[in-house]
Order: structure tokens, then sequence, then C-alpha cells
């Protein structure tokens, strides 16, 4: 099965087809999706974890919700890079 | 123009199942669904029923994953399934109360949540919720119906602006009485007087809903959004 983080980087490269400012991914893991340092306003936030979920449950056959309470109120975002959101999502699948 | 898909809920009889033989007739996909299969569908071969209880996440969501592979897109969905529990709020037991907002409010919530997801895709996409006038005329027997529908009308002003860079627009229809199942209980001399209280003393019918609900989901109506449209001058 494809690795998490690829699925994330994918689905970012798609959504950079829609934006003028685009994520820059060449920093792979560490690539910065939202709060200091992002380019993604949350508009454009929302619609990527919209992606990103639907594209894991494809790989994956589950179905996850990545914006759940846990999510909104830890302290350290998962969200801010492809590699905290990567974490977050296996955590998820083994859930 | 290819075929619209259109996502109706609660097609099993009544209003629902109104829409769904309009909309299958004039030729678009339909898919619906309902606690109980429906006994018309095998007039309408394209016709594609899902069982399920609209306030079942898990089940709606597995709908939704189905809808996305099989189509990649969704046009239109119509937030019809609902049921009402006329009694005095004294008689009302607790049981009732949170199956009619689990059904009405809970069940809309995530039907749009879901859909919104698929349509954002696009950029294209049509919602319509159902209210009721038994909101705006505060019937006595219908409090929590009522308080179900006007969280209803909240959440379709709400989500209009949310969904509104997304291309979806969201809109409510606010039918008066329509010979249903629905308000079969209904003692006659009250349903006479509450036609009594609309501008136009008649019952509704379901053409009455579907013009207003086809007016919402045309293309050219994409600066109409956050809306609730009541009949009978309610
Ligand atoms: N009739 C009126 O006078 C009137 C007036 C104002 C507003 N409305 C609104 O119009 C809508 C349709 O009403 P109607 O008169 O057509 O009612 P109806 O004849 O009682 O039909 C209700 C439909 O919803 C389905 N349904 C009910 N609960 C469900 C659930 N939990 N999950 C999935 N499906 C469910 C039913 O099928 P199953 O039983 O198989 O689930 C049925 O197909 C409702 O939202 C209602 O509030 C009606």
């Amino acid at each position: 099965m494809k690795d998490v983080s690829k699925i994330i980087l994918e689905q970012v490269e798609d959504y950079n087809e829609l934006l003028d400012d685009k994520v820059d991914t060449s920093a792979g893991d560490e690539t910065v999706l939202f709060g200091r340092g992002g380019v993604l306003d949350s508009v454009d936030f929302v619609r990527l974890l919209v992606d990103i979920e639907q594209a894991v449950a494809d790989e994956y056959g589950k179905h996850i919700a990545l914006t759940n309470e846990k999510a909104m109120s830890q302290k350290n975002s998962p969200f801010r890079t492809v590699g905290t959101l990567s974490e977050y999502i296996k955590k998820l699948l083994e859930e | 123009m290819t075929s619209r898909i259109i996502l109706i809920t609660g097609t099993r009889k009544g209003i629902g199942k109104a829409l769904a033989e309009h909309y299958l007739s004039l030729g678009d996909t339909v898919i619906g669904c309902s606690r109980s299969l429906p006994d018309w569908s095998e007039n309408f071969p394209g016709y594609e029923h899902f069982e399920l209880d609209v306030s079942d996440e898990k089940k709606v969501t597995e709908m939704f994953g189905k809808i996305r592979k099989k189509y990649g897109k969704l046009d239109v969905l119509i937030n019809n399934a609902g049921i009402a529990s006329m009694n005095h709020s004294l008689l009302t037991p607790f049981d009732t109360v949170k199956k009619i907002f689990s059904t009405n409010t809970f069940g809309t919530f995530l039907f749009c949540r879901e859909a919104a997801k698929i349509m954002q895709k696009k950029k294209f996409g049509r919602i319509v919720n159902f209210a009721t006038v038994a909101t705006p005329l505060k019937l006595e027997g219908e409090a929590i119906y009522a308080a179900s529908k006007a969280a209803i009308v909240s959440l379709t002003e709400t989500l209009a602006r949310e969904y509104a860079d997304f291309g979806i627009t969201v809109n409510a229809v606010g039918p008066t009485p329509i010979q249903t199942d629905l308000v079969r209980g209904v003692p006659e001399e009250k349903m006479t007087r509450l036609l009594q209280r609309q501008a136009i003393h008649r019952f509704g019918k379901f053409e009455d809903v579907i013009n207003v609900i086809d007016f919402f989901i045309r293309e050219e109506s994409n600066f109409v959004t956050g809306q609730v449209l009541y009949l009978g001058g309610v």
C-alpha cells in the first residue's frame, strides 16, 4: 500500500494546480501545510484535507475523520507539516 | 449537458417519492435512500437505492464513498427525509425528541457535510433542505418538530456562506401541509384552522414543492443561496 506521506504529497501536488501561490513540496515531510510559513488559506486547507481523507479512504479502505475534536484541541497541531499529518493519519488508521 | 446526479433522502414514499419520480422522468440519474425499500423502483431501472437511516454516520459515509467512486461527482442533494410527532410538549417523551432531531437535523447536517465534500471538487453543487411552515406559524403541538426544522433553517443560512466558495448553494423549501402520512394524525378541525392561517387556503401539492426545488437547482440560480422559501404565503 502507498505510504501515507506519499498520498498527502500527491494530493498537495494535485491541489497546487488550482493555486497561484503554490505549496513548495521540495522539503518532503518537512513541507509546511498550515500555520506560520504556510501558503494555504483556511478554505484551501479545508478542501485539501477533504481530498486527503478521500484518498486515504480509497487506498486503505477505511474512512478516517481528520478533524475530530482530539485533533482540534492538540497543543501541537497535527496539521502543520506533511510529516506531522502523516503520523497523525497513521495513528487514526490503527485505531 | 451530461445527466445530473441527484441524491434524494426519504424516497420510499410521500414527497421524496414524488421528487424521485419527477427527476427520473426528466432523465436525471437519481440515487435515493430510506430505512426500508421502496415498492415503486422497479419501474425505473436506473434508480439506485440505499437502505439506511440518515442519522447513521457510518452507513451514510459509506454510501457517499460509493457515490464518489461510481459517479465521480454529485450535482444535487435534496434533504427530504423527515419525521414529525404531533403532541403537546408535556406529553412528549425524551426519546421522541432525540429521534426527531436525529433524523431531521443531524441527518440533514451529515448529508450536507458529506455531499459538499464531493461537490467541492467540481466547484458546483446544489443543496435543498426541508423546512416547514410549522416553524413560522409556531404551531402548538409541534414544538419539537418545529424546533428541529428551525435548526435546519439556521444550518441552511450558515452553510450557504461556508460553501459559497465551493460553488455550492444551500437553500430550503418550507411546505405547507400536504396530504401524506406525515400529517395523517392531525385532527381535521385543527388542519382547517391551520390552512386558514396561510395566505392561500389550500393543501399543498407535490408539484408546489417540485416547482421550488426546480428553481433552486437550476444552473441559473447560482446567485440564490441561504434562502428559505415558504409556500402558501406563510
Ligand atoms: N407532508 C407535509 O405536510 C409536510 C409539510 C412540511 C414539511 N414537510 C417535510 O417534507 C419532508 C417529507 O415529508 P413527507 O410528507 O413526504 O413524509 P412521509 O410521507 O412520512 O415520508 C417520509 C420519508 O422519509 C423516509 N424517512 C423517515 N425517517 C428516515 C430516516 N431516519 N432515515 C431515512 N429515511 C427516513 C421515509 O422512509 P422510511 O420510513 O422507509 O425510512 C419516507 O420515505 C419531511 O422533511 C417533512 O418534514 C412535509
